[in-house]
């Protein structure tokens, strides 16, 4: 079972809900820091690191001996990363996105296949949740990759938490395919509620059911709270805006271990979040 | 010897276009007849990454040895640098004048790129 916490806009408690979700769960369960360009859940849960794994990606390299200046690698090459001059190519490594077009369309066989590090990933272990997250190196920019290392470990006999990257993009997409859950942190602010309703538009597109946990309740205003009801969208959970809740994150501890009333409060979003997942097995299977 | 300038249209009373991967047009003048090949850029205009990469090709297909333009990005430069197309940067005015100024010589041939790479 696949849960993706995910957001839209940055900032809103997707690292908090999936740190306390995955201790409220207990047992069984992964967490997958999938946010590679800045992973934060290892401030909070101090895993200690096992593994470090690299990530690599394939880039040309020509061979100039082979090379007939033919152009056809630079012409099937969507994000202009090979400059085919008279006698000499040039391959731009960082705009490369490792596709593997000028590999297979060479009829000389001229474009070899190197290895680019794109970053690591990190396994671990921290009060009994088997952890793993990816960290993009600097001056690197191709992301999914790193994430579907991340995501390749996953476990089909265990509850599998992925803490996603903000946004709407690429890398969230990678973080949210093939899960069986979105859940969704806003804040009931204009910002918050601009950027849900992208994330809304991303997984209604890939199909997933998803649900809402609202934050910093009592700031901004209700649009969040009616777009849910207009949209259907299950409010799961609600954090009020509250300066001790504010105190604990700032010492990077866990709200379950510091305020006992929010480990009933998680152990209740994770059981919804499996009603929903099961009542929508059923409804596929009748489908069928 | 064949010259390329970065223009906003396509004849020589045309402004020179500053930017140099996503200029309109890049003309390809030859400096003693003035008889003048046209490149649309339209594509590269567009295009995502990369568009001073693939103009530097094109000028490289061209034949031009020298390239008069306003900016030129770094890796524009290392492409015309390895095609070995001198660049002469900061260039503003009508193709014409700026043709005709470079003929007098002196121009001043950059030794790398005027302008950081856009992320």
């Amino acid at each position: 079972m696949i849960i993706s916490i995910a957001s839209g806009k940055g900032g809103t408690g997707k690292t908090t809900v999936a740190t306390n979700l995955a201790l409220a769960v207990k047992q069984g369960v992964q967490l997958f820091d999938c946010d590679v360009e800045e992973p934060n859940v290892h401030l909070f849960l101090h895993p200690e690191i096992t593994r470090t794994e690299p990530v690599n990606a394939p880039v040309p390299k020509i061979d100039l001996e082979k090379c007939t200046f033919c152009k056809k690698c630079m012409d099937i090459c969507q994000f202009n990363a090979l400059a085919v001059l008279k006698k000499d190519v040039l391959v731009f490594e960082n705009l490369c996105h490792s596709c593997g077009g000028c590999f297979e369309i060479c009829p000389e066989n001229a474009v070899i296949e190197k290895d680019r590090s794109l970053g690591v990933i990190e396994h671990g272990s921290v009060k009994g949740i088997s952890f793993i997250h990816g960290k993009l190196s600097v001056g690197q920019v191709m992301v999914p990759p790193i994430i579907k290392k991340v995501r390749s470990y996953t476990d089909p006999d265990m509850i599998t938490i992925i803490d996603a990257p903000p946004g709407t993009s690429c890398p969230v997409i990678a973080a949210m395919k093939k899960t069986d859950f979105i859940l969704l942190v806003t804040e009931p602010t204009p910002f918050g509620f601009h950027d849900l309703k992208l994330a809304v538009e991303t997984v209604r597109v890939l199909n997933i059911p998803c649900g809402l946990v609202i934050n910093r309740v009592g700031i901004g205003n209700d649009e969040v709270n009616q777009y849910a009801r207009k949209e259907n969208i299950p409010i799961l959970m609600e954090i009020p805006f509250d300066k001790k809740i504010a105190q604990i994150y700032s010492r990077g501890e866990m709200i379950i271990e510091k305020l006992p009333e929010y480990k009933e409060k998680f152990e209740a979003l994770f059981k919804k979040i499996v009603q929903m997942i099961e009542k929508n097995r059923e409804n596929n299977g009748e489908e069928k | 010897m064949k010259i390329a300038v970065t223009s906003q249209g396509k004849t020589l009373d045309s402004q020179l276009d500053p930017r140099f991967g996503r200029a309109a047009y890049i003309l390809v003048i030859d400096t003693v007849t003035l008889e003048f090949e046209v490149i649309d850029n339209a594509d590269n205009k567009n295009a995502f990454k990369g568009a001073g990469i693939q103009a530097a090709a094109r000028i490289s297909d061209s034949g031009a040895e020298v390239l008069l333009t306003g900016f030129c990005g770094p890796n524009a430069f290392e492409t015309l640098d390895a095609a070995g197309v001198k660049v002469v940067n900061d260039q503003t005015g009508k193709i014409i004048d700026v043709v005709q100024k470079f003929k007098q010589g002196g121009a001043v041939y950059a030794e790398s790129a005027n302008k950081d790479g856009h992320w």
